[in-house]
């Protein structure tokens, strides 16, 4: 895994990933939830958010999984009770699987595989089924609506999200996310390489729609029909209490986390910053302290990206779900199918 | 449910049959959502039966009394002073402009009028607990359509109107300012312009809102063309304010009646709207909001000087006879018949609250919109829960 000058066993090497996912997914999550969720909302709506736990109120997410841990967990009567208990746990451990392809940096990932991008995608959309069910075990109409809503539009906003990443791979000529941050860092617009290629200048409408695709894939506003909480009442969420709530919640922003990880490889470079690659040749060259400075790169460019992300779920209104689908499945599904047959006949011709 | 409601039951009914003829064994079963009594859209305890098939509903009714508290028949052993301490909690929102038209109906029978100025300042307060009510509309409007924003500005700008009020009356919700034949008192010093610089803020939010939510091009496709009630309808229901003049209906109290207020000395224009669907309610009201900025200000401008309060004995018995008065609330409108038998208190009192008559549309209008909708349409009809079941 890490290029360290000691050898370290199998076990020990698993022990790191393991804890070094928790790391990647957890941390993200609380960083987000402090920075945009407690405090760039509240400055948003003339409040101060929370301010006593800790200084400007930096604890306050410790407080708030302390009060869910302390919570009964409640199944509701008529719920199917081992199902129900299972949804939040699919949810989450998506997330985590997700996680396990992001690179870090020249050495720094969990696993590298060949085919990265497509296991994204396929692994993206197993909490699909974690929802669905979560909708039908409660028992409870409410649920079972936000359910089904969740099932139409995560499916429907599977396909332009791959349609997205399709240019990009196109583009770089391979499916590992290794070798589409070096396709990136290495490449030269017009014969400047000063800042690298990413794929964010050629891939302008991929990135849109990858964008709005993951926005509605985290069922956040405007895409949060599912959740809907002044109508739906929190949808497939409505019957979770305590910590089975809290790793819901957890999901879903670590979830915002791991896919702006995601966008900010495809498109953004990934772990290398512009105007720093120092005119490596390929992924042998880097030195080893990338292995330390990648991870930050990656974090400051995912907050870039969840930032725009919270952004806009502060500021917009919801659609309704046939509006929703409509759009998905009238806009955005052409445009990125016009996106892919573009980058096709130029990467051809070119 | 009226016959006018039956041509699209019978449409929906007739693509049922259709449907079942093509597949009888796939043949679905409805299901009854009960919106409430606890439900964050209805805020309060309004309760909506909906009958679902999908996300369609086939039929929709509300269910409203549950948190009747009897108004009408408290009054009946209260003396005339001590019911505008009941009534101000009818339309919690917007208390001040409850007291006016009892009030108003007890001056009726004792024949005697407010003084010019205790006239004016009426009119202000009323006009200030008209945008205090409506602001909270505009930001709630957000909440219901899923964005958070709105709703934390307006209660940022509704605080400095609230503040104004608790300064001229003491009462920051429940005033209880209003006197047969008069106030209780004046306006304290400095309040005229202050006043001024909130209406300025007022206008400042009025603006932010268009912005923020009605020029967004979601907040439009969820409510354009959705939950029209035409002019017809509107009529045959009883809707008034805000919710009629969506549909065109040109009826305004404040300018269509004589009353001893002073609606008739400044010069407004009032909003109507063709169209008679969400969007259009949810606009009249936003214009309405400035109108009353607009208002209040050219009272401050030509405050008449004197006294406000007009010589009433100190033992309020208003002589025998019936009085009905009804203003413009910030709802639509609201009315009291007072009887009274020469006692200290009235015999009997009927209110007419706006939102009681605005919600009994809903089952025409929900008939065959979707879940989304119900919540859409419900918002811009815009009730409280006070006005409904009082």
């Amino acid at each position: 895994m890490l290029g360290l000058a000691i050898e370290i066993p199998y076990w020990g090497q698993s022990l790191l990933r393991v804890l070094g996912g928790i790391v990647a997914v957890l941390l993200p999550a609380g960083t987000i939830v402090y920075l945009f969720l407690f405090k760039m909302m509240s400055f948003m709506q003339s409040r101060l958010g929370p301010m006593e736990a800790g200084p400007y109120g930096s604890m306050q997410l410790f407080a708030e999984v302390g009060k869910w841990l302390q919570k009964e967990d409640i199944a509701p009567e008529a719920a199917d009770v081992r199902i129900f208990k299972m949804a939040p746990i699919i949810v989450l451990v998506s997330t985590f699987l997700l996680v396990a392809v992001v690179p870090f940096g020249p050495d720094a990932y969990f696993t590298n595989f060949e085919v990265g991008v497509f296991y994204a995608l396929a692994v993206g959309s197993v909490s699909v089924i974690g929802i669905l069910i979560a909708g039908w075990a409660s028992a409870n109409k409410y649920s079972l609506l936000g359910g089904l809503r969740a099932a139409g539009q995560l499916i429907a906003y599977e396909l332009p999200m791959v349609l997205a990443v399709v240019g990009v791979v196109i583009q770089a000529g391979t499916m590992n996310l290794q070798g589409i941050v070096v396709a990136q860092n290495t490449g030269e617009i017009f014969g400047f390489a000063g800042i690298g290629f990413p794929f964010v200048i050629t891939q302008f409408v991929g990135f849109i729609i990858f964008m709005i695709a993951v926005q509605a894939e985290l069922t956040q506003a405007p895409f949060d029909m599912p959740i809907a909480e002044s109508e739906l009442v929190s949808g497939y969420m409505t019957e979770y209490s305590g910590f089975r709530f809290l790793m819901f919640f957890i999901g879903e922003f670590a979830t915002a986390g791991v896919f702006a990880f995601i966008a900010s490889v495809l498109f953004l470079g990934g772990w290398g910053i512009p105007f720093a690659w120092f005119g490596w040749e390929g992924l042998a060259d880097v030195p080893n302290w990338m292995n330390v400075a990648g991870p930050l790169i990656m974090f400051a460019k995912m907050l870039l990206l969840t930032f725009i992300i919270m952004w806009v779920r502060f500021s917009y209104p919801r659609f309704r779900e046939d509006q929703l689908q409509t759009f998905a499945w009238k806009i955005l599904i052409p445009v990125s199918l016009l996106n892919i047959a573009v980058t096709a006949i130029i990467k051809v011709a070119v | 449910m009226t016959v006018l409601s039956d041509r699209q039951q019978l449409s929906y009914i007739a693509a049922q049959a259709a449907d079942a003829r093509l597949n009888v064994e796939l043949e679905t079963e409805g299901m009854t959502l009960n919106i409430g009594p606890q439900h964050p859209a209805t805020h309060g305890t309004l309760r909506i039966i909906a009958h679902l098939d999908g996300e369609q509903v086939v039929w929709a009714e509300p269910s409203c009394g549950y948190m009747h508290r009897g108004y009408e028949k408290l009054t009946e052993v209260r003396t005339f002073p001590q019911v505008t301490t009941l009534i101000n909690r009818i339309d919690w929102l917007g208390s001040f402009a409850n007291e006016v038209p009892f009030i108003l109906a007890a001056e009726k029978l004792m024949e005697i009028e407010a003084p010019p100025r205790a006239q004016y300042i009426r009119t202000i307060l009323f006009e200030l607990s008209r945008i205090a009510n409506v602001s909270l509309f505009l930001g709630d409007l957000g909440v219901q359509m899923g964005a958070i924003t709105p709703v934390f500005l307006a209660f940022r700008d509704r605080e400095y109107v609230l503040n104004l009020i608790e300064g001229a009356t003491g009462g920051r919700f429940h005033p209880n300012f209003d006197r047969i034949g008069g106030l209780k008192d004046d306006l304290p010093k400095g309040w005229i312009d202050e006043t001024r610089q909130v209406m300025r803020k007022l206008r400042g939010f009025c603006d932010e809102i268009e912005d923020l939510l009605f020029g967004n091009e979601i907040f439009q496709s969820r409510m354009r063309g959705i939950g029209v009630i035409p002019a017809d309808v509107a009529k045959s229901f009883g809707l008034s304010g805000a919710n009629a003049r969506a549909s065109g209906i040109d009826w305004d109290l404040r300018r269509d009646q004589v009353l001893p207020m002073a609606w008739d000395k400044v010069d407004f224009k009032v909003w109507t709207h063709p169209d008679g669907d969400c969007f259009a309610r949810c606009w009249i009201r936003l214009q309405e909001t400035r109108e009353a900025t607009k208002i209040v200000d050219q009272l401050l401008d030509d405050l008449p000087p004197g006294p406000v309060m007009a010589k009433v004995p100190r033992i309020i018995k208003v002589p025998a006879g019936e009085a009905w008065v009804a203003t413009e609330n910030p709802l639509g409108e609201m009315g009291y018949y007072v009887v009274s038998k020469g006692d200290l208190g009235p015999f009997r009192v009927k209110i007419r609250s706006a939102s009681f008559n605005n919600i009994s549309v809903v089952p025409w209008v929900l008939k065959g919109v979707y879940v989304p909708d119900i919540i859409t349409i419900l918002a811009s009809l815009y009730f409280i829960l006070g006005d409904i079941d009082r």
